[in-house]
């Protein structure tokens, strides 16, 4: 509408191209319905069938598409058969035992490993690569799990991830080593990097179960294809990171290609990459939780019936069990990282591994003594403790003795906030934000990114979902904003103390490694499903970011300039808003972009307890099984993502090149 | 036995090195020799322009120049690690240039060793395995490779850290590393890159010192690259001055302290002190001394000679590299060095 780019662009003032803009879409807004009816509803006739196109392509992929003799569903049987294997095998060892014969009337011919047995080697590992204490927290959360009586299903979810973890690695590793040595293949792959990772995972989840059939199998695939890409990021960046000196001693000792890679480059950035294995093992366990939908069973299967069952008291020990796994697995693999070789031990072969002289004895001795004693190969059932009943109870006298103040809480801000955002929001001429947010982009990052703004915001309208997303970015803008609110004082209240900073992200580390899915369950208890319930949970799931973000913006501060400011007398409140949040401020707008992407992911779900949103279209599609429209959904929420996180970093990096920003002391 | 003999070792004619988008066709495109301003103005960054030099077999040749000025580009491409715009480089004869990937691999394998100024270690190996990678990648068996290293490493004075990790060493440490390794394959011709810059004045000068040692035993082919012009006179036999991709003079440290070419040279050279760069050789006359007088080494420097005076004698034994007395230096030729050199 106004968002033609000028001539004059580089004289006309600013103040009054906006206000022009801004005068325009107001008109359109308050006297254009009559006139314009098309600018407020898209008119169906002109509406691009995409849900249809792409039901109808995952239909010929899965009919009729093959390469030559080849049909795409082979491959992807293929594919089935070599995850198939080492699971089911990982799975015997760890949870079914060795079976012959099918479904219930199968026979056990030789049991699982012991629970005794697994936590023993955990803590090993746990020994060998952190020492005591990490063995002591490894033990101390697997017993969590066995006394708790989520034995069962945590071995279900550890098997799945065993077999994730490794190929997530290995294939992200090879991927972002192509990247690394080829910039085409780097520049190929990035939109696509994007779009995975800003797309929800429902969104995929369709085509997947369509393609793999229901069960682990495709609950791995798709866990794959969500933990793959931060491997191949961190690993293109790790490479490219290694210092130019390193290449050249490479080149100088006269290192082949393969030698370059293997020797060199992938050695020096061996730490970094670890963060990445890091990365895969936790977005792995957060994606298989999400993946119990299409048949990963385990932990997130527990949960998820839980809460469709509304029972508080078994969800709350699910997730709880999740989070002991969690925090085993991430303390276990950052001990390993951090882990320095230490010089070869010398003597016999015992001597030389005495951790798997242990591991096998450990192995063998269990083994046997749970022929003798069930209570070793299984944790027995007479001493599992249960709280389910205690919070239920706990539930119902918070619901009955506080209803009345959670019910005012809540309605407040429903008919206070929640209600005319959205209705603001949803009365909007789609034409008018159209071309607000192609302004918006043309002024702070050039034409290039004013024409993707304005053409992905399009594309939602034009696939029919205008209404649908608004809601999702009124749930996702309350929710950043509040959580921007509730982040910044506490980031400027602990920045600058070291032991505060200490704690505090003790605890937003642990946050993090909680699934999305475990959010949910308290606030459930309390407010039972909506709206508010969807902005409580998304609130509490990105906070984390803003206050990680701020922080580190924060101190990164030059400290010179804070003195200089002092010795120009400022004040304490006039250091932190004209110097420190002024200097933090790029960083700051990255917090909010991260906050912004945890909002979406989290509100996707959140459609778990009824908003109506974009996530409540992908997740309806996902029990509806139709790719198209998930899939359709799906992708209008990753240009949400998309158009935010561009505008947010165009504005970071014009805020970075600011002249004089840094001569503001 | 002369410190040079005068067969070349490295020779390099009229060498470019332009950086830019599309810099090679843009570069073609102005014809011969292009002057600065054309260059700037056609988007291109002139690193290295019209270079010709030529580096003697057993000589240490020194690339002083300010920051900036090219010295790591041009060294870059005298090793092929980045391709030169236009020119010709010629190793042993053989024009490097025209090398293939393979051969460039064999070369470097065999006969080119280089340091770095930010040392370059290897973080995942031990020094044994740090100093050994060169002959591993060659594919050389371990007990073989090993022993090779233990050797080096004892050259560099660094036996009983051989187990040790990089980050446990300090940065002086870390760069004798750097020197064993790169001397692990005896290379004939020896690249260092500001090898001593990362460090502290003291150990810097320790390892000049070392340097020194290891060059009189090894007499490789050296091409040093440094910004520091003490460390240029104390190390060079020849030292070429560059500024803004261009070298300004080549010369002894002598010639350039004694007859500066440029106003350049001139403006650095005015604060060395003229007997820090100007040889005990020079000032010699032919002929023992009459009595038995003290030694003092061809190679030395007039400063050194000083404390020689200093404890009173009047006439120094000038030595070659061999310990045989070839000459003698006059206290009233060093008194007028020192004294007219303030003109
Ligand atoms: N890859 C590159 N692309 C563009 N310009 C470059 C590149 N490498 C070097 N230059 C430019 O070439 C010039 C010479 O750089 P070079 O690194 O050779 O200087 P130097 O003399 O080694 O300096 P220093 O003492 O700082 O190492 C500089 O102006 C630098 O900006
Ligand atoms: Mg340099």
């Amino acid at each position: 509408m106004t968002a033609l780019p000028a001539p004059s662009y580089q004289t006309a003032s600013p103040r009054l191209i906006w206000g022009i803009a801004l005068s325009l879409a107001a008109i359109l807004w308050l006297w254009g319905q009559t006139v314009a009816p098309f600018a407020f509803e898209y008119p169906k006739a002109l509406q691009i069938p995409a849900a249809r196109w792409i039901g109808g392509a995952i239909t010929w992929l899965v009919k009729e598409a093959a390469i030559g003799p080849i049909a795409f569903a082979d491959i992807t049987r293929f594919v089935a058969d070599l995850i198939d294997l080492p699971y089911r095998a990982t799975l015997a060892l760890l949870a079914t035992g060795l079976l012959s014969g099918e479904g219930s009337s199968a026979i056990q011919l030789w049991p699982p490993l012991p629970w005794v047995a697994v936590v023993g080697l955990l803590a090993l590992i746990g020994l060998y690569a952190g020492g005591i204490p990490l063995a002591l927290t490894v033990t101390a959360c697997m017993t969590f799990i066995a006394v708790f009586g989520q034995w069962q299903s945590a071995m279900v979810t550890l098997a799945s991830i065993i077999v994730a973890v490794p190929l997530g690695v290995a294939g992200g590793l090879f991927l972002g080593i192509a990247a690394a040595r080829r910039p085409w293949l780097d520049r190929a792959m990035k939109p696509f990097l994007d779009l995975m990772q800003t797309m929800p995972v429902f969104a995929y989840l369709v085509p997947i179960l369509i393609l793999f059939g229901f069960g682990p199998t495709a609950a791995i695939v798709a866990t794959l294809i969500y933990a793959m890409p931060p491997m191949i990021r961190i690993t293109t960046l790790a490479l490219q990171r290694v210092p130019s000196e390193i290449h050249d001693l490479g080149r100088m000792v006269g290192c082949t290609d393969r030698q370059m890679t293997w020797r060199v480059l992938v050695p020096s950035a061996r730490e970094p990459l670890l963060v990445g294995v890091n990365q895969v093992i936790m977005q792995s366990l957060n994606m298989v939780i999400i993946a119990s939908m299409i048949g990963a069973g385990g932990l997130g299967f527990d949960v998820l019936n839980a809460l469709r069952r509304l029972d508080f008291g078994a969800g709350l020990e699910a997730g709880l069990a999740i989070v002991a796994l969690a925090i085993t697995l991430d303390r276990l693999s950052q001990a390993l990282a951090r882990r320095n070789r230490a010089a070869i031990p010398q003597g016999n072969a015992l001597q030389r591994h005495p951790y798997l002289a242990a591991a096998l004895a450990l192995i063998i001795a269990t083994t046997l003594l749970g022929l003798l004693i069930p209570a070793i190969q299984t944790y027995p059932e007479s001493a599992r403790l249960t709280t389910s009943p205690f919070w239920a109870a706990a539930v119902e006298w918070i619901n009955i003795t506080f209803f009345d103040t959670l019910e005012a809480i809540k309605n407040a801000v429903l008919l206070g906030l929640l209600i005319p955002v959205k209705r603001f929001l949803l009365s909007l001429p789609w034409v008018a934000v159209v071309a607000m947010l192609g302004l918006l982009g043309w002024r702070l990052g050039g034409w290039r990114l004013g024409l993707l703004t304005a053409s992905l915001s399009f594309l939602i309208a034009a696939t029919g979902q205008w209404e649908k997303a608004m809601i999702t970015v009124y749930l996702c803008g309350i929710a950043s904003l509040i959580a921007m609110a509730i982040g910044l004082p506490i980031a400027i209240a602990v920045a600058e103390r070291e032991r505060a900073w200490t704690i505090t992200r003790a605890i937003i580390d642990t946050l993090q490694t909680l699934p999305s899915f475990v959010y949910l369950m308290p606030v459930v208890m309390l407010f039972r499903v909506g709206d508010f319930t969807a902005l409580i949970a998304v609130v509490a799931y990105a906070v984390v970011a803003s206050i990680r973000y701020t922080v580190l913006g924060l101190q990164g501060v030059d400290p010179r300039l804070i003195e200089a400011g002092r010795a120009m007398g400022c004040t304490d409140w006039q250091i932190l808003t004209r110097i420190r949040l002024r200097l933090a401020l790029p960083e700051i707008l990255l917090g909010l972009n991260q906050t912004i992407m945890f909002a979406l992911a989290m509100l996707v779900i959140t459609a778990l307890v009824g908003t109506r949103d974009l996530g409540q279209d992908v997740y309806i599609a996902l029990t509806k099984a139709n790719p198209g429209n998930g899939l359709v959904a799906g992708l209008a929420i990753a240009f949400i993502a998309i158009i935010a996180d561009r505008l947010i970093h165009a504005a970071a990096d014009a805020q970075r090149a600011k002249p004089g920003l840094g001569a503001q002391a | 036995m002369s410190m040079t003999d005068t067969t070349e070792k490295l020779v390099c004619r009229n060498v470019w090195k332009v950086f830019g988008a599309r810099a090679q066709e843009a570069f073609a495109g102005l014809g011969r020799d292009p002057s600065l301003e054309r260059l700037l103005s056609a988007g291109l960054v002139p690193a290295v322009r019209a270079v010709d030099l030529s580096v003697r077999n057993g000589e240490i040749f020194v690339i002083m120049g300010l920051s900036g000025s090219g010295k790591s580009t041009l060294v870059r491409c005298l090793s092929r690690l980045i391709e030169p715009t236009a020119g010709e480089i010629l190793f042993n004869g053989q024009n490097l240039l025209a090398a293939t990937d393979g051969e460039m691999i064999e070369l470097r394998r065999h006969k080119m060793g280089m340091v770095f100024q930010h040392f370059a270690l290897l973080p995942h190996l031990t020094v044994l395995e740090n100093v050994a990678f060169p002959l591993e990648v060659q594919g050389i068996d371990r007990a073989k490779r090993e022993a090779r290293a233990r050797e080096i490493i004892t050259l560099v004075g660094l036996t009983g850290r051989e187990s040790s990790y990089p980050r446990q060493l300090s940065g002086g440490q870390q760069q004798r590393v750097g020197i064993a390794r790169s001397l692990a394959v005896e290379p004939e011709l020896w690249f260092l890159d500001e090898p001593f810059s990362a460090l502290d004045p003291l150990i810097r000068r320790e390892l000049q010192d070392e340097f020194l040692r290891l060059q009189s035993a090894l007499r490789k082919t050296i091409v040093f690259i440094t910004h520091d012009f003490d460390e240029a006179i104390r190390l060079a036999d020849r030292i070429a001055i560059m500024k803004d991709g261009v070298i300004e003079q080549i010369g002894t440290p002598e010639d350039l302290v004694l007859h500066p070419a440029t106003d350049y040279v001139r403006e650095f050279t005015r604060a060395v002190p003229k007997a820090k760069a100007v040889r005990v050789a020079s000032l010699a006359h032919p002929g023992a001394p009459a009595t038995d007088a003290p030694r003092i080494p061809a190679r030395a420097t007039i400063a050194e000679a000083g404390t020689a005076f200093l404890n009173g004698a009047d006439v120094l034994a000038v030595t070659d590299a061999d310990g045989r007395v070839t000459g003698s230096l006059r206290r009233e030729d060093v008194v007028q060095l020192i004294l007219g050199g303030a003109g």
